[in-house]
């Protein structure tokens, strides 16, 4: 019913035990404490859960944990380094783009890998990105504005 | 006071720990022994209970207790106490944690189930075995008030709650002195909160402290303290009640629930700690919503569009409890007239038991309701008369010179409604002026040729924020020269801990980084109420400013004395007392808060009292009225009757604003949530209470696809009924939003069909409406 697991999270090779029907959201929060990761809705449609497997955007409650056996991991917590915020993190700041800060783990990631594949985007293409995440606060003009301010070099470099 | 924060878009405090994960929500909680909490709930809107079998569940493997009500009788019994018990509710009417003989609604609590993890608890809360009988239900709330309805409780011989009654003014004169006359039907619908962390609560039992500790993502913490305390006959003082993180609240968070009293009770009995939280399944049929308002007025106005008077009753619809007493339906009220200046209004609202899950506030509370009502009257005595939009708002505003305005209508506390201050024709002069609507005919004929139809919305609106009584704050220095601000007001997301330490900052002329805020937590600061009507910023913001200069006062004397100068020749510096112009001549704020915490044997300076701290409960002398227009360019799809919102501009003014940068994140989340309302959120229930949108694939939410830029512009006229000069701002974006957006829909049908085009009476509106309305016109 129980499997070990070993998967490599922001860097680092963790391990832990879920049950079979454990999700990799429950896993991740519960199993292994990066509780950074948010459980919004666990049918696949906030997109808060989101988190980077293998280099792809993942919404966390769809997968179950046993399926990320071996896998690459990035979660919210591996955004910063050093204590220094990362250029998106440091925009979403400055952009005022979270309030309660619940779908703002997703967003990041959901951003983050997005902004990877196309560094350079239309906010069409932005607001495309983000439109498997719910955000009940901002009204995502915040959150549209901080990915466009990454995505224009002269601010990037500022932020 | 230097202004070197106030009034500046200074970046959030709250924000580095939310954006590396290290927020704290209920659901992040783990402490040694924590047990994990299911429920059963009703799948019957309305049940007869005969009989609760649990031994099958306490059988099962991890499970460590399973429990009904009557498994707590030691502890506490009956239903729940009201949260605003009022006298045309005459017999309580708030459910029993768990349900005991009957249930009301789909989702109302039956048993409970305690295991090692949310999987078993869940696996064994299917396995109780609950014997109910369906009874008839009723679902609508303008069934519900039918002579031949169902009972939506056995035992009430009728399904209406409460008539409430607003009137001002002669209004029969009013209707006789008009030049016409009309009436309209309105159904307006608002849905859940839909706060992205659904509810959750952490409850310990400390048996050697015989003490309570809650952790709850609520927006009343001290309210669950409260009337929990009341419930368990317990004294306030052995509970503990704290709102950490909390993901969004807007609204239904601000009730106390039926889930924090049986996490609590299985605490107690259990003494160890349990954790409920809430999946999305669950909100949907277990947290309050808001629902249905139905209305049919008679608008009595001129030839010129001034509208003089408006008659009518509406109905309201309570749901199964009335947790939150008459609140929700009693607002409703206290918003006519909204921003104009009426003669005479004589309006009944009637407040229906339904068997579903209850209503509360959400966001706006009524308020974006009556907005609807009134903006669509608006509208359409413009279309009766041929007048613009604007000419009949023009006719009809209270004018600036009018202020201090009585409307002539009554508060909730008894007072005479008084608006306090602002420029309604200067904002929507300047919303019209910013959408354009001077040349918004030849954006219409270029929006035709591409095959799209252009609409034009307007909407304008008041909002009475800052209710009081208060919410406190101490402010303290530490020995470390650091200042600490405990409020009872919770914050689920609206930069409290930011905006509360710009206000003290200021005073004291130190850095915000020296500054902390501990918000919503019974454990540091006695008293709080709730973080709901846009009032944080009136009554903790100006509890915060009295306490700090009452702090500074006490700094400047303590060094008055030690410097043997006058206390006027002093001033805060860089978190020191200094001699004006010396800089050289100062004692840091940090030694003066250890000289104060004293020294045993040793007096204080001049018999001062010790601690360098103050507390203030700045009492509200009124409510402070936020007023706004807005417009919007809505483009309609003929053929699939897929509405987009293109433009969308704000004209708000709430007073003096602290963070502007806060203000316009909290009115651009507000209006999104308003375009929802208009355009998408939907909680649909079967004619016997079975709810039908459950899923988000269903249920429809603002998408960041089909949100427009929002464009907001302020004016800042400061109300007289603060230190501050502040009103709120929390949900001024919501409540003009859809009648807004409404308004814009009509505007472009009307542009294709003519007199052919509808009057639209309802919302949210779907493709399916429109792409009806053209039909039926061709």
């Amino acid at each position: 019913m129980k499997a070990m697991l070993t998967l490599k999270v922001n860097g680092r090779e963790l391990s832990g035990e879920a049950p079979n029907n454990m999700h990799l959201g429950d896993f991740l929060r519960h199993v292994l404490g990066l509780t950074g990761t948010h459980i919004g809705c666990e049918h696949g449609v906030c997109g808060s859960c989101t988190v980077i497997v293998d280099g792809q955007p993942v919404r966390a409650c769809l997968m179950l944990a046993r399926q990320a056996q071996g896998a690459t991991i990035e979660t919210v917590e591996g955004l910063a380094h050093d204590g220094q915020l990362s250029v998106l993190q440091a925009a979403f700041r400055n952009h005022h783009a979270l309030q309660c800060g619940f779908c703002t783990p997703g967003m990041l990631m959901t951003l983050t890998a997005f902004l990877r594949d196309v560094p350079n985007p239309s906010e069409e293409a932005i607001r495309e990105a983000i439109s498997g995440n719910i955000c009940r606060c901002t009204g995502y003009q915040g959150i549209v504005e901080a990915a466009l301010a990454v995505a224009t070099p002269q601010e990037a470099s500022t932020s | 006071m230097s202004a070197r924060y106030f009034g500046a878009s200074v970046a959030r405090s709250e924000d580095a720990r939310l954006l590396t994960g290290q927020g704290l929500y209920v659901d992040d909680i783990e402490m040694p022994g924590l047990l994990h909490v299911a429920f059963v709930r009703s799948p019957m809107a309305h049940a007869r209970i005969k009989s609760i079998d649990l031994a099958s569940a306490r059988a099962m493997p991890g499970v460590v207790a399973a429990y009904t009500m009557g498994d707590f009788a030691d502890l506490a019994e009956g239903p729940m106490p009201p949260m605003a018990p009022h006298p045309l509710i005459k017999e309580p009417l708030t459910c029993h944690p768990l349900a005991q003989t009957e249930v009301c609604y789909v989702g109302e609590a039956i048993a409970m189930v305690v295991a090692q993890d949310r999987a078993l608890a869940e696996s064994a809360a299917m396995a109780v075995m609950v014997d109910l009988q369906e009874l008839p239900g009723v679902a609508d709330a303008r069934a519900a008030l039918a002579t031949d309805s169902a009972p939506v409780h056995l035992g009430r011989d009728s399904n209406l709650l409460a008539s409430l009654h607003t009137k001002f003014g002669d209004v029969a004169a009013a209707f006789a002195a008009a030049d016409h006359s009309l009436t309209e039907s309105f159904a307006t619908h608002r849905g859940g909160c839909h706060a992205m962390e659904c509810r959750g609560v952490v409850a310990t039992y400390d048996q050697r402290e015989d003490h309570l500790s809650i952790y709850t993502s609520s927006q009343a913490p001290f309210m669950v303290r409260r009337h929990l305390a009341t419930y368990l006959a317990r004294d306030e003082q052995t509970i503990r009640v704290a709102a950490p993180d909390v993901g969004g609240g807007f609204g239904p968070k601000a009730t106390v629930y039926p889930e924090e009293f049986a996490v609590a009770l299985g605490a107690l009995k259990l003494g160890q700690p349990l954790k409920w939280i809430e999946d999305r399944q669950e909100h949907f049929v277990a947290t309050n919503q808001q629902r249905d308002q139905f209305w049919t007025l008679d608008v009595a106005f001129t030839k010129t569009g001034k509208i003089l008077g408006l008659k009518g009753h509406g109905i309201h619809d309570s749901g199964a409890y009335a947790p939150y007493g008459l609140i929700l339906p009693g607002n409703a009220l206290v918003c006519f007239p909204g921003p104009y200046a009426l003669q005479a209004i004589d309006i009944h609202l009637d407040v229906a038991l339904t068997n579903l899950v209850p209503t509360s506030p959400v966001r706006g509370a009524s308020r974006p309701n009556v907005a609807f009502i009134l903006e669509r009257i608006i509208d359409k005595v413009a279309r009766y008369l041929g007048l613009s939009r604007d000419a009949v708002r023009a006719a009809s505003f209270v004018r600036a010179s009018q202020m201090p305005y009585f409307t002539g209508g009554v508060s909730r506390d008894g007072s005479r409604v008084s608006y306090d201050s602002g420029d309604y024709q200067k904002a929507l002069d300047l919303a019209l002026e910013k959408i354009g609507a001077a040349d918004f005919a030849t954006r219409q004929r270029a929006a035709l040729k591409r095959g799209k139809l252009l609409g034009l919305g307007l909407a304008s609106c008041v909002e009475d924020t800052g209710i009081g009584p208060f919410e406190g704050a101490s402010l303290r220095i530490t020995p470390k020269g650091k200042l600490v601000i405990a409020t009872g007001a919770a914050a689920q997301g609206q930069g409290h801990a930011t905006v509360l330490a710009q206000i003290a900052a200021d005073e004291l002329a130190m850095d915000m980084a020296d500054i902390t805020v501990e918000a919503g937590d019974t454990g540091r600061f006695p008293l709080g109420l709730s973080t709901v009507g846009s009032r944080i910023a009136v009554t903790a913001g100006s509890s915060v400013h009295v306490a700090a200069q009452k702090l500074r006062s006490k700094a400047l004397h303590f060094a008055s004395l030690k410097l043997e100068v006058s206390a006027d020749d002093l001033e805060l510096s860089e978190g020191a007392v200094q001699v004006k112009g010396v800089p050289g001549l100062k004692i840091p704020l940090a030694d003066i808060a250890r000289a104060l915490a004293g020294t045993t044997g040793v007096p204080l300076p001049g018999g001062m009292e010790p601690d360098l701290a103050a507390t203030a409960y700045f009492e509200s002398s009124g409510v402070t009225f936020a007023y706004g227009s807005n417009a919007c360019e809505v483009e309609i799809d003929a053929e699939t009757g897929d509405t987009r919102v293109t433009r969308y501009v704000v004209v708000h003014d709430c007073g003096r604003m602290i963070n502007p940068m806060i203000v316009e994140g909290q009115i651009r989340g507000g209006v999104v949530h308003g375009i929802g309302n208009a355009l998408f959120e939907r909680m649909l229930h079967d004619e016997q209470g079975q709810p039908l949108t459950t899923t988000y694939g269903e249920y429809l939410l603002p998408m960041a696809c089909e949100m427009p830029n929002i464009e907001i512009h302020h004016l800042e006229t400061p109300s007289p009924r603060n230190p501050l000069g502040v009103k709120g701002a929390g949900e001024a974006g919501t409540i003009p939003a859809a009648p807004c957006v409404i308004s814009a829909i009509e505007n472009a049908l009307e542009a294709q069909l003519g007199k052919a085009a509808p009057f639209i009476t309802h919302h949210p509106v779907s493709p399916l409406d429109v792409v009806d309305w053209l039909d039926d016109a061709q």
